[in-house]
């Protein structure tokens, strides 16, 4: 059974999106992404001051068997990328929910973020999905 | 099994299952307007003895003229042993092969081959090899687009000093696709790229700059300073480079402070016989920072599961069977047969070979221009340092002299007018270790009688 931590909330795309103190949202992909792709071993992430429309690729995962885009979650611009990622991809398997963020936005409204699914929704969705 | 797999009880069959009443019916959407009935100027088909006769009275007109043609394509000696090997069964072939893990022997080749090529341009990581040289320039510009993601411009700066081909391959690969390529004119005293011009883009966005080494009249361009120029404008260098002259020139990977950042050019003169034009193939380096933007196949080496060697295609996450639509690679396969023939070509050679290959041609190109220039109405265009090519100038039009040559079994040169008319009456003319200083003495008789009699009339 794949993690689903309640302090965040989740796209359809099986990104995760959570609200920092800053008023940032810190996005990654969830347990059951890095699960399915396998062993990661490259990640691109989007160059800092991006503008970003919601449902914008802005990041690539890349495993042994597979390359997927990752989708803003939320309108915004880039305010960070995970720049350990370059060295040490296997950081999104390792801990996708934590030090394997992929980047930073500062979101445009807060709308979009509450637009996403909560984790029971995602939780469902996966159940549904025969995750 | 046969080769044509289509009865016409499978068409019919296949035809019901879909429940189309005819091939006609099938493509009835496509407009009548788009539709081709037949194909004009194409002759209707011979029989095998007939395209036999054909073909053989055709390779009669070939002839062995006395070749001084080089632009872009160059005739070396290559060691029997070369093609020998090329054509047996187990390397017989055009492309990567399919379920390439399964011929180890062509991986372990290729592997081989990028391991020399990089060496040569003194780059990081060297792919499977690309179609040829203008083709090999024109993803160059494309990888440097997603390679240098700071730039937004998509706009590279192209010299006419480079082959005219290869900038219209470029152009016409990658025009439809977003890149710009502005042109950078030449200094008419050296030949050398004009640095007013470049000077010009100072503080412009440009994604890459395009410096051929030597460039297409055969001079040697400042590589370092237009490097250093190219990087401190946060543009990346794309180096076009004859892979014989780098046996004595600096590899890019050593220009200026940081080195060029993406290497191509083609290797025909690796073991690859003219023949008409092609086939050729190109070759591509880069840094291992880029090697995710790289186009084209790459072969790794790894270990199996009981610790041995073994090679793979490797980073096919690039590719378009994997990639799909956001492929950084279109290039599935690689130009396996000519590239097997420049592994071997290198190998039987060495770095010394190659060096002494690289400075005869040196040396005999000198000798023919000082020969050519001896004679009354010509001389030399350019003044800086060249390689093993050299732009010399005529007081009368090149072409009908060329034919006159022709005719005495001499190819003279390549013409200038078409591609550089503003330098008046020019000749392109290159000598390789293949000519003797006999064949330059008779080129330069010849040339001294045909010029006298045209300027007598």
């Amino acid at each position: 059974m794949s993690q689903v931590p309640a302090d965040r909330r989740y796209t359809r795309s099986h990104e995760w999106a959570r609200p920092l103190a800053d008023g940032t949202l810190e996005i990654g992909i969830t347990d059951h992404a890095q699960h399915a792709l396998g062993d990661l071993v490259y990640v691109e992430t989007p160059e800092t001051g991006r503008a970003l429309a919601a449902g914008e690729a802005c990041a690539v995962v890349e495993s042994v068997k597979a390359a997927s885009d990752v989708y803003a979650p939320v309108a915004g611009t880039v305010v960070a990328a995970n720049t350990e990622l370059a060295g040490s991809p296997e950081l999104v398997n390792q801990d996708c929910y934590g030090a394997g963020w992929l980047l930073r936005i500062q979101p445009i409204s807060t709308t979009d973020y509450a637009a996403m699914l909560s984790a029971d929704d995602y939780a469902a969705l996966l159940a549904a999905e025969g995750a | 099994m046969p080769f044509i797999p289509h009865t016409p009880e499978d068409v019919a069959e296949m035809l019901a299952t879909i429940g189309a009443k005819s091939i006609d019916e099938l493509f009835e959407e496509i407009p009548a307007s788009l539709r081709v009935r037949g194909l004009p100027g194409i002759p209707e088909a011979l029989s095998e003895m007939e395209i036999g006769r054909l073909m053989s009275d055709r390779a009669r007109q070939d002839g062995r003229p006395l070749c001084f043609l080089g632009a872009g394509a160059y005739e070396h000696h290559i060691p029997s042993a070369v093609w020998a090997l090329t054509t047996r069964g187990e390397f017989y072939s055009a492309y990567t092969p399919y379920q390439a893990e399964a011929s180890q022997g062509t991986l372990q080749l290729i592997y081989e081959y990028q391991t020399m090529i990089a060496s040569l341009t003194g780059m990081q990581v060297s792919n499977a090899s690309l179609y040829d040289g203008g083709s090999a320039v024109a993803e160059a510009a494309l990888m440097a687009a997603r390679a240098h993601r700071r730039s937004k411009s998509m706009r590279v700066l192209v010299p006419r000093s480079v082959h005219p081909f290869y900038r219209k391959a470029a152009v016409a690969t990658a025009g439809n696709q977003g890149m710009r390529f502005e042109e950078l004119g030449y200094e008419r005293e050296t030949g050398k790229v004009d640095r007013a011009a470049l000077a010009a883009f100072a503080g412009e966005d440009v994604t890459a700059l395009v410096i051929q080494q030597p460039n297409f009249f055969g001079t040697l361009e400042d590589v370092d300073d237009l490097t250093d120029w190219a990087h401190a404008h946060g543009a990346l260098v794309i180096a076009v480079v004859n892979p014989t002259s780098l046996a004595l020139l600096k590899p890019p990977g050593e220009w200026g402070t940081q080195g060029a950042d993406i290497v191509v050019g083609d290797g025909q003169p690796l073991g690859v016989p003219l023949s008409s034009g092609g086939p050729y193939f190109g070759f591509m380096t880069t840094r291992m920072e880029y090697v995710r933007s790289m186009p084209g196949r790459i072969v790794g080496r790894t270990v199996d599961a009981g610790g041995k060697e073994g090679f793979t295609l490797t980073l096919q996450a690039r590719e378009q069977h994997i990639r799909r639509g956001k492929a950084t690679s279109n290039i599935c396969t690689n130009q396996g047969l000519l590239m097997t023939a420049a592994t071997i070509y290198l190998s039987l050679m060495g770095p010394t070979g190659l060096a002494r290959v690289a400075s005869v041609s040196h040396q005999r190109t000198q000798e023919l221009v000082s020969a050519l220039t001896r004679i009354k109405g010509v001389r030399a265009a350019f003044s800086a340092p060249r390689f093993h090519e050299a732009v010399v100038q005529f007081d009368r039009p090149v072409a009908p002299v060329l034919r006159e040559l022709e005719q005495q079994g001499v190819l003279g040169g390549l013409d200038l007018a078409d591609h550089y008319p503003e330098l008046g009456p020019a000749l392109l003319v290159c000598a390789t270790e293949t000519k003797t200083s006999a064949d330059i003495e008779r080129y330069a008789a010849l040339l001294g009688e045909t010029l006298r009699r045209a300027q007598a009339a």
